[in-house]
Formats: C-alpha cells, sequence, structure tokens
C-alpha cells in the first residue's frame, strides 16, 4: 500500500512506507514553532461534510461501496482528535488499545505532518489489520476545529506539551484559552474527556485554571484518572514526553469532563 | 526589500477607507449616516437634522466609524470604530449616554434584544459586552467594565447580529466562519455553549441578517467574499440555499468586468417579513432583490434595481415600519480627498415590499432627489452637500477606494515564493541573531 494521496511531498524524500520500514525523522526536521495567527494556504475542508473521511482510513471506507447508496448504518466517525499531534507517538500508542476507534493527529508543521502520513503507511504495511483507526491532517486547529468535526462529534481530545509562549502578549497563542474551549466543548459530547499535559508549570497552571473557569468542564476526579489506561499513555508515549522523561523533568495534567451546562 | 516595504505601506494605507454606512430607526423616527469621524442625523418625524449632544465628557470619534446600529426597540443607538470608543447614544434626545474605551479597534456592533447589554466586536476577533443597566437608564454605574464573552479566534468581525428571540448572539468573520453563540440569561460570565456554526463560504463573510422579526421561525442570510448569499437554518448549522450572485450578475451584465474581486457582498438587507432581500455588491451600480422563500427554503432572483453608473452601495438599511430601503454611497480617508468636506450620495428605493416588487416590472426605481422624503433638507443634512457635479466627481474616486479596501482587509493575503523568501529574510526574530 504506497500513498495515494497527492499531496505526499515536502520532506518525504524517502518514501520507505510502500517496504514498511519507517520514515527517519532526519528527513523531517523542521522549526519547532509555527506561527498559529498567520492565514493559512493549506486545502481546508469547507464544513465537516466535505471532510473526506475514506482517504484517511481506507480500510473503514471501502472504495466500492461508495455508489451502493445509503447504508443502514450510520456513518463511521472521528471520535479522538489529537490536538498538535507532533511525531503521532500518542496515536500510534492509542490504536492497539481502542482498535474501533477513529482518531485523528492535527498538526500545523508541514513536514512534521508528512513524517506522521508516513509513518502511519508504513505500520500499516508492516502490521495488515492494524493502524487503520489512525491518520493525520496538516492543519491549523486553532481556527478551523468546526470544518473538520460535528457538533458532539468526539469523545477524547488531547492536548500534549503545547507550545508554552511565555510572554504575556503571546498568550492568545496558546491552545488552550477561554475562547478556544467554547469551540472544543462544541465538538466534544456530553461526558467526553480532554487530556492536557505539559512540563511547564506554568503553562500547566494556565491550563488547569482555564478548564477550572469554563463552565463546560468539570475536572474529572483522582480514582478515574488513575483507573484510565490513557493516562499512562499521556506521560510515556510520544516523542516529548520522553525527552522529558530522560531530562527527568516533572509533568503537570489537566484532565477535565465536558459536562452540559446548568443555568443558575 | 525595500519594494517589501512600500508594499507593506501600501496596504496598511489601503485597509483605512472607511465605507459609508446608513442605519435606519427601526420605527422609522430617524436615519443616521456615518462617514469617516463624522455621524449625521435625520429626524424624519420634525424633518430636521439632528444636533448631537455629549454630556457625559467622553471624546466624540476621532477616527473612522466602522459600524453603528440601532437597537431593536429604537430607544438607543451606537457608533463605534477606528477610534477605539464605543459610543451609545439614546434617541429620544440624541445624547451619548455612555463612552466605552476599547483596547482594540472596533469592527461590529449590536444591542441585546432588551436594550440591557451592548456588545461588540474588536480586531483580535474577541467579543466584549457592557452592562447598560436598566433599560438604558441615564444613570448607570460607570465601573462596569467590558467583559469578554467569547471570540473568534483571532478573525477580524464583521458582522453581529442577535436572533429576533434574543437567545441567540450570531457573528460572522473573515475566516468564512459563522457562529451562532446561545446568549445567557447572565451574560457577564460569558456566552460558552455554541449552538452551532454556519460553515459554507468560501471566502470572507461581510454581512449576516436575521430574515424575521417576529419571534416565530427565523433564518440567517448571510453575504460573502465568494460573491453568494445563503440562507441558513442557524439552529442546526444546515445550509438551506446558496445564491450565486456571480452567475446571475454573469447574465445580467454580458460584457462587463468579470473582476472576481469586485463581485463580493457588500451588504444585505432583509423586508420587513423577510421575504426579500436587497442585496448590494461591490462593483454594481444598483441593488439585487432576492426573493426569499421562507416556507421552501429557497433564495430566487426577483429584479435589480440600477442605479447611475458611479453608484454603488456601500450600505442598505430599511426600518421595520416603512417601505423605504436607504442606500448610501462614499469613503473616508481618501487620499486625494479635502478633509473638511466629507460627502456621500444616498439614494432611497421606495417600495420595498414583496407584491409591489412582483406587480410591475419597471419599478420600483429610486426616488428622484426631490421626491425623498423632506427633500434637500435631508440629502444636505446626510450628504454634506448638494452639488451633484461634484458629487460624481468624489465617487468616481470613493469606486476605486472601496474595491481595494474590502479586498485588503479582508482576503488572504497570497505570496509568491520570492515574496515570501524575501519577507522571511526581514522577519525580526532572524534579525536579532545576526
Amino acid at each position: 500500500m504506497t500513498s495515494t494521496n497527492g499531496a505526499v511531498g515536502g520532506g518525504g524524500q524517502h518514501q520507505a512506507s510502500a517496504a514498511g520500514k519507517l520514515p527517519r525523522k532526519r528527513f523531517y526536521r523542521a522549526r519547532a514553532h509555527s506561527n498559529p495567527l498567520s492565514d493559512s494556504h493549506f486545502p481546508v475542508p469547507v464544513s465537516p461534510d466535505e471532510f473526506d473521511l475514506s482517504q484517511h482510513y481506507p480500510a473503514y471506507f471501502p472504495a466500492d461501496k461508495a455508489g451502493d447508496g445509503e447504508e443502514a448504518a450510520p456513518p463511521r466517525r472521528i471520535r479522538f482528535a489529537d490536538v498538535g499531534c507532533g511525531f503521532g507517538g500518542l496515536l500510534v500508542g492509542l490504536s492497539p488499545l481502542f482498535p474501533d476507534t477513529l482518531m485523528i493527529g492535527m498538526e500545523l508543521r508541514d513536514k512534521v505532518t508528512e513524517y506522521v502520513k508516513e509513518r502511519i503507511l508504513a505500520l500499516r504495511a508492516s502490521n495488515p489489520g492494524q493502524y487503520d483507526n489512525i491518520s493525520v491532517v496538516r492543519t491549523n486547529s486553532m481556527k478551523y476545529i468546526p470544518n473538520y468535526f460535528r457538533k458532539a462529534q468526539l469523545t477524547k481530545m488531547f492536548f500534549l506539551f503545547p507550545d508554552p509562549h511565555f510572554k504575556e502578549k503571546n498568550h492568545r497563542r496558546r491552545v488552550i484559552s477561554m475562547q478556544l474551549l467554547d469551540e472544543y466543548a462544541y465538538v466534544m459530547e456530553v461526558g467526553g474527556i480532554i487530556y492536557t499535559i505539559t512540563d511547564v508549570e506554568e503553562l500547566g497552571d494556565w491550563m488547569r485554571s482555564c478548564l477550572e473557569k469554563h463552565p463546560l468542564f468539570e475536572a474529572l476526579p483522582e480514582e478515574e484518572i488513575k483507573a484510565d489506561p490513557v493516562v499512562k499513555l499521556l506521560s510515556t508515549a510520544t516523542e516529548e514526553s520522553q525527552k522529558v522523561a530522560r531530562n527527568g523533568g516533572q509533568t503537570f495534567h489537566a484532565i477535565f469532563r465536558r459536562i452540559s451546562l446548568q443555568e443558575e | 526589500m525595500e519594494d517589501t516595504a512600500v508594499e507593506e505601506a501600501e496596504v496598511s494605507g489601503a485597509a483605512e477607507f472607511a465605507p459609508a454606512l446608513v442605519a435606519a430607526h427601526p420605527h422609522g423616527d430617524s436615519v443616521a449616516v456615518a462617514i469617516g469621524p463624522e455621524l449625521r442625523v435625520f429626524d424624519l418625524r420634525a424633518g430636521c437634522p439632528v444636533s448631537l449632544s455629549d454630556d457625559c465628557g467622553g471624546l466624540s470619534h476621532s477616527d473612522a466609524i466602522r459600524a453603528i446600529c440601532f437597537s431593536v426597540s429604537g430607544a438607543l443607538f451606537a457608533s463605534t470604530g477606528d477610534d477605539k470608543l464605543v459610543k451609545v447614544w439614546k434617541t429620544d434626545s440624541w445624547r451619548c449616554i455612555r463612552t466605552i474605551n476599547s483596547e482594540k479597534r472596533v469592527s461590529a456592533v449590536a444591542f441585546s434584544n432588551n436594550d440591557l447589554y451592548i456588545t461588540y466586536a474588536d480586531k483580535f476577533g474577541v467579543i466584549w459586552l457592557v452592562n447598560l443597566g436598566e433599560d438604558g437608564a441615564e444613570h448607570v454605574s460607570v465601573d462596569n467594565k467590558p467583559v469578554s464573552i467569547l471570540g473568534h479566534y483571532c478573525s477580524i468581525i464583521t458582522s453581529m447580529k442577535f436572533s429576533p428571540d434574543g437567545r441567540f448572539i450570531a457573528t460572522a468573520d473573515r475566516d468564512s466562519k459563522i457562529r451562532v453563540t446561545l446568549f445567557p440569561k447572565n451574560p457577564l460570565k460569558g456566552a460558552h455553549e455554541i449552538q452551532s456554526f454556519c460553515l459554507g463560504h468560501t471566502d470572507f463573510v461581510s454581512c449576516i441578517a436575521f430574515t424575521s422579526i417576529s419571534e416565530n421561525q427565523s433564518f440567517l442570510v448571510s453575504g460573502g467574499g465568494d460573491s453568494t448569499v445563503r440562507l441558513w437554518d442557524y439552529i442546526n448549522g444546515c445550509l438551506l440555499d446558496t445564491f450565486q450572485v456571480r452567475d446571475k450578475m454573469g447574465e445580467l451584465l454580458e460584457s462587463n468586468d468579470t473582476d472576481d474581486s469586485s463581485q463580493a457582498i457588500a451588504d444585505i438587507c432583509p423586508s420587513n417579513d423577510g421575504s426579500l432581500i436587497a442585496v448590494a455588491i461591490q462593483g454594481f451600480s444598483g441593488v439585487m432583490l432576492l426573493a426569499c422563500d421562507l416556507a421552501g427554503k429557497k433564495l430566487s432572483f426577483r429584479k435589480v434595481i440600477t442605479m447611475e453608473k458611479s453608484y454603488i452601495p456601500t450600505s442598505l438599511a430599511s426600518s421595520f415600519s416603512s417601505e423605504l430601503i436607504w442606500t448610501v454611497m462614499g469613503a473616508s480617508n481618501m487620499p486625494n480627498q479635502a478633509s473638511s468636506q466629507l460627502l456621500t450620495r444616498l439614494r432611497i428605493i421606495p417600495c420595498f415590499q414583496k407584491d409591489v416588487v412582483s406587480s410591475s416590472d419597471d419599478g420600483p426605481a429610486t426616488l428622484e432627489d426631490c421626491e425623498v422624503p423632506h427633500g434637500e433638507k435631508l440629502l444636505m443634512a446626510l450628504q454634506g452637500s448638494l452639488d451633484i457635479a461634484k458629487q460624481e466627481e468624489v465617487l468616481t474616486s470613493v469606486l476605486a477606494a472601496l474595491k481595494v479596501s474590502m479586498h485588503k482587509m479582508l482576503v488572504k493575503k497570497h505570496y509568491s515564493e520570492e515574496r515570501r523568501e524575501q519577507r522571511k529574510r526581514g522577519r525580526n526574530d532572524k534579525k536579532i541573531k545576526s
């Protein structure tokens, strides 16, 4: 299974996926930061209806079924979103844990997205029947979340090691803010869980306080956090978390549940 | 590098043109025109121009006004813009009862349906709310600060409206998004619950309006830079119909310029019952009327009302009680404009009503200057001059400026590969390193 998508380009000089070989990061180096405020010129679906899942999850959307008219079962939808997925470590870790759940990584940096794309294709090629439920899309999730997901579609959202943006004038670039939480709450179903983790204490406090202030989220009780198998992945699965662990750094997480609004 | 700098200057200069705005009192008591920092109001009941007064000691507008609106009851009026002042006026006395200082330039303003709150949107896409106190009472506590209730992520808000039942606040932005948010009973804590996103426009959304003023079912109409007018079920965020203005314009004026950028929708204005929608199109001298079939959920072409060639309306308004569409053309901050006199041109279309429009193919046309209510008195007050020749001259230059201004402000900037490289070289973070 080679890449059928014409969009593959950028750093993908070595398309090893056909052979099932993992791509090498040295060919996909990118700056650590990308400006989320600038106008984007990559294609963005006009609305969730135009977001073509069959390109992302060919195993779940066989091409020959398309002409057969309406299926009785409701169409399968993406349930997990990893916002700022980086090199995709969390997706790869989650895939076998929830084999029937479609998940997507969203990443702004072009080359990094290419890497994840190649990585998933390689994993699918060398492990037939596995990793068909994960994919990645290059996008600016701070601007275009509602273009990809319908209301109450997602059951989990992940924000792992986001850019800290220390300066106060850059706080509006933070991926967790009161304003953006409105949009995340919109695409999440009631009961869905939002996971955030960082190694920067200041940002950890910020994310927690935003979530605490927001009327549509409540903190997950400690015992539920302990029982959640996903939580362990937060601090082990991603490249960023492994780096933090190597350096003996501390991590701060905030895990909250989407609730319905109670108006006094 | 040098021409990059020039280009930058060009861009920022062009964005400063501010189109003239018009607003009509919902009960037809008065009409207001804003041009540059000037606010001109005419009392239609008394038949005389209104002199505005501000005894709160607030500053008057010092830069282009970008948004004006009456409240639904007609008791209040707001004006705001590039000078970061939001001024709230009582319309019985035309006194300014409140001047709010915004941190950023303001691009849209609206009153909640009960006149209790004013909301305004700044250039960062943040929507602020101020409590005006009971029925916009004269003595409001001055210490209630603006609170931010919601935001579009760093996108200019182009239009903001409350739904007729007051349950929702709809906001449109330059990123082709329309957001419909539940307006809570206590909005001071923020409006966090999103009802829907109306997604379908492929370019900036320039204007939105609700079709009905009654509390029955209502729809949302929007116009955008993709030269479409769209009809929405805003409760579910469903696109019901799309009207391609570009196609229709192509049919109507075959050989005329087919420049895409000149076909953006500048403004829309629904009639009282929502059955008709007046559309102002950039680059088109006149107004297009669309029939809006609310039962069949369809938009269809009704007719165009053409005006003199140099007249392209920049803003439309109508009131609940009369059948007039007020249209205005003008722009401020023109490079070759004498700053002492800001001219606008006003045209009025009578009979903004379904039956009248469908009954005859010729009418309605625009009113001649002598047919305008209160005649020259009104035109003098709102236009700034009666001299048609002088008007023509100004309007021609306005025409060119308008195209550029909306384009520069709202359209995404595209840079060629080389230009992008050049801009990267001028980046601040790189400069520090070297």
